[in-house]
């Protein structure tokens, strides 16, 4: 009873200042009017902000007493792993199953598959950035610079050549590749926070050159018709007898493009999770992990770790190309604004809440953060908010994130978990 | 010749500006090694609360010019310390010792949740206010062009360097410096020691969103108009100026934010506007390149 009183104690304090916050921001609406600004005044909003956290503070506290006070029993720390990897294991397969039905399933509607498309295009992009962070452990701040090069490039040249999109996805994989190099080899030098800051500048730099260049880029009115793919040369037209649904003797639906555009972002995003896989038991996967746990250990055994890291900067930004490649055709538009640093923030969140290096938990990641906001969309202005406040949440919750088991790739005799 | 001391005069204020945020994000880094990524958003809370003020201010009557901006800056600072404090509280002592990535990224998720918050509160459209400081000195005068530094100039260079100057006096001779100090060398030390941790970190938190405050005070007095997105590109300047002086060092984010402040403006001053924000990212690359610790930074000692 003693210890209810005292949340109770703490919760109203936690409301009082919240209160004290909420009063000169949340209570005094500055609102314009024909001369000039004046206070709005909304203490009732206020005073409701405070009573919410107040409450909150005291649930979350009753819910966090309530599951210490349960847990008795340890449970050792090889078990807890294989733990992990089971339902790793098991999440990771049944996602696959999941994934390759899912446009056949009753409810799978237009809205549905869209959804899932953002979805998994934010799946590649947090695989593609997890072999720069998680693997290599290098800060990356300013991943959207290299998804801004593969989509602009993949623009550019399909419209000015008229490529087909096969041919115009690896290219535009080689240039923000290329740009990855250019950037790295400069800065990769730096530790930590150094090289987040750069790569957060490099990021702007893109997308104020994309903003100001007008003559190649369009500037911020963007480039618009971008072409879209085919189904290996069958154009998903009306019309035409070379088109799709003819072709296979089908009825014409618009679901065929958007079905079909699912499924290649779902194979993209596959390639890319069965390269990091692949590469992790390379040579130079080694290294990658080697250099993140301990760099002058490395050195002293002969990598180097400016080349090292150059490959791991520049393969991650090959994959944030083709996945950019992808938005562009998916999009048929795209516009500096799609490539500001809140992408950036949103796709280093999904690999960091995932618990970095873990595959599947980038998957988990992007669906509870972007699937989750997706659901709040009707209250739009709430949306961002939330998705601000659950970025701290889970990581307050759980620091190392979702499905966090850094498991060493290579171990001397036992694995940790086959001893339990 | 006369343009270019125009250029200096602005590059100078701007400077000052970037320079006071910036002392909040290398306090900060110096104390607890995380980059502070909502920092710029308490100096868009300042900004607001100082708006608020003002305007509350006026619209109980209140005239005189000079003690409305007293009020106001008294009380941006204490709004802004207040969420300084919270912010701590709640997104980055739970997660302290933890490893670097998760503070960081809460951090980002702050910054969000702040923006999101304050457009919710206060509304998306920009806030436009009345000049409060009018007027200036003719520093030179050559023909059609004159040199004006403006009063609102001054005020911000002059506030800028007292409170520097108070700021090092803090840092340097009182008991609540030395623990800050201590702090900074050796957490767990300072700790054995017998000093409250905990407070002092909260402590740091709540000066650096005050000087922040002053900050966003001096942007809104300065440009007249402000909203809820502002703290970003600021903040990262700032940022970018505590790097290029060396992070961890304040003297260095004094240095840092003028030298971004001079280099924006001289750049927009005869280059162009557009690029402005190139040239200053530019530069810290090409700083970090060759001193990798900044301008005035220590350089680090690698241990095994």
């Amino acid at each position: 009873m003693t210890v209810i009183a005292e949340q109770a104690k703490d919760s109203a304090i936690a409301g009082l200042v919240a209160l004290a916050l909420a009063v000169p921001i949340v209570g005094l609406r500055t609102e314009s009017t024909s001369s000039g600004l004046a206070i709005d005044p909304r203490m009732l909003d206020a005073l409701l902000v405070a009573l919410a956290v107040g409450l909150g503070h005291f649930l979350i506290n009753l819910a966090r007493a309530r599951s210490t006070t349960k847990r008795t029993v340890v449970t050792p720390k090889a078990e807890v792993a294989r733990r992990i990897k089971f339902i790793s294991n098991s999440l990771g397969w049944g996602a696959l199953g999941f994934g390759v039905v899912l446009p056949f399933l009753p409810f799978s509607d237009r809205y549905i598959m869209d959804v899932a498309t953002l979805v998994l295009t934010y799946v590649m992009l947090g695989w593609g950035l997890n072999i720069v962070v998680g693997l290599a452990g290098l800060l990356d701040l300013g991943y959207v610079a290299f998804y801004a090069v593969g989509a602009y490039s993949y623009a550019l040249i399909a419209a000015h050549f008229d490529w087909s999109f096969w041919v115009c996805l690896p290219l535009a994989g080689l240039f923000a590749a290329f740009f990855g190099v250019i950037l790295g080899f400069p800065v990769l030098r730096l530790r930590g926070d150094y090289l987040a800051i750069v790569t957060l500048g490099f990021g702007e730099i893109i997308r104020v050159v994309l903003l100001n260049w007008y003559q190649f880029t369009g500037g911020p009115d963007g480039l618009s018709r971008i072409p879209r793919p085919d189904f290996f040369g069958l154009p998903f037209s009306r019309t035409g007898d070379d088109a799709f649904h003819t072709f296979f003797g089908l009825d014409y639906s618009s679901m065929h493009r958007i079905i079909f555009l699912y499924y290649l972002i779902f194979i993209l995003a596959l390639v890319t999770n069965a390269f990091t896989l692949r590469i992790r038991k390379l040579p130079v996967g080694r290294a990658w992990e080697a250099l993140r746990e301990d760099e002058i250990a490395s050195r002293a055994l002969g990598i180097n770790p400016t080349n090292t890291k150059l490959t791991a900067f520049a393969i991650g930004a090959m994959f944030g190309g083709f996945a950019g490649a992808f938005f562009a055709t998916r999009q048929g538009f795209i516009s500096p604004e799609s490539f500001t640093f809140i992408e950036s923030a949103v796709i280093l969140a999904i690999v960091v809440l995932g618990g970095m290096g873990s595959q599947i938990g980038v998957v988990i990641a992007a669906v509870v953060l972007i699937g989750g906001t997706e659901l709040f969309r009707e209250l739009a202005e709430f949306r961002m908010l939330a998705f601000g406040g659950l970025m701290v949440a889970i990581m307050v919750w759980r620091p190392r994130g979702l499905l966090a088991n850094r498991e060493p790739t290579v171990t001397l005799g036992k694995k940790p978990g086959d001893s339990g | 010749m006369e343009y270019f001391v125009q250029q200096l005069v602005n590059g100078l204020t701007l400077g000052s500006i970037y320079g006071l945020i910036a002392i909040g994000y290398t306090m900060v880094y110096g104390i607890i090694g995380m980059i502070n990524f909502a920092h710029g958003d308490i100096f868009m809370i300042g900004s607001f609360s100082a708006l608020i003020v003002i305007i509350g201010l006026g619209a109980l009557g209140m005239g005189a010019a000079g003690a409305i901006i007293i009020v106001a800056l008294i009380g941006a600072m204490l709004i802004a310390a207040v969420y300084g404090w919270a912010l701590e509280r709640v997104a980055y002592r739970p997660l302290r010792g933890s490893f670097r990535l998760a503070a960081l990224i809460s951090a980002i998720g702050m910054s969000i949740f702040l923006q999101n918050y304050v457009q919710l509160a206060q509304g998306a459209r920009v806030k436009p206010l009345q000049p409060m400081v009018e007027g200036g000195f003719v520093l030179m005068q050559k023909g059609e062009f004159t040199v004006t530094m403006s009063y609102m100039q001054i005020l911000i260079i002059v506030v800028t360097f007292v409170l520097m100057a108070g700021f090092s006096l803090l840092i340097a001779k009182t008991p609540i410096g030395r623990a800050q100090r201590a702090c900074e060398q050796d957490m767990k030390m300072a700790a054995l020691l017998g000093l409250n941790v905990n407070a002092t970190i909260s402590l740091t938190f709540v000066m650096g969103a005050a000087l922040a405050a002053v900050a966003g005070m001096m942007f809104l007095l300065y440009y007249g108009v402000i909203d809820f997105f502002i703290g970003f590109l600021v903040g990262i300047k700032a940022f970018t100026a505590a790097v290029l002086g060396g992070i961890g060092s304040l003297p260095g984010a004094m240095l840092g934010g003028l030298l971004i402040g001079l280099i924006e403006t001289f750049w927009s001053g005869y280059f162009t506007v557009e690029y402005k924000d190139v040239a200053a990212f530019a530069i810290l690359v090409l700083v970090l390149i060759f001193r990798p610790s900044g301008l005035l930074g220590r350089p680090e000692v690698e241990k095994v």
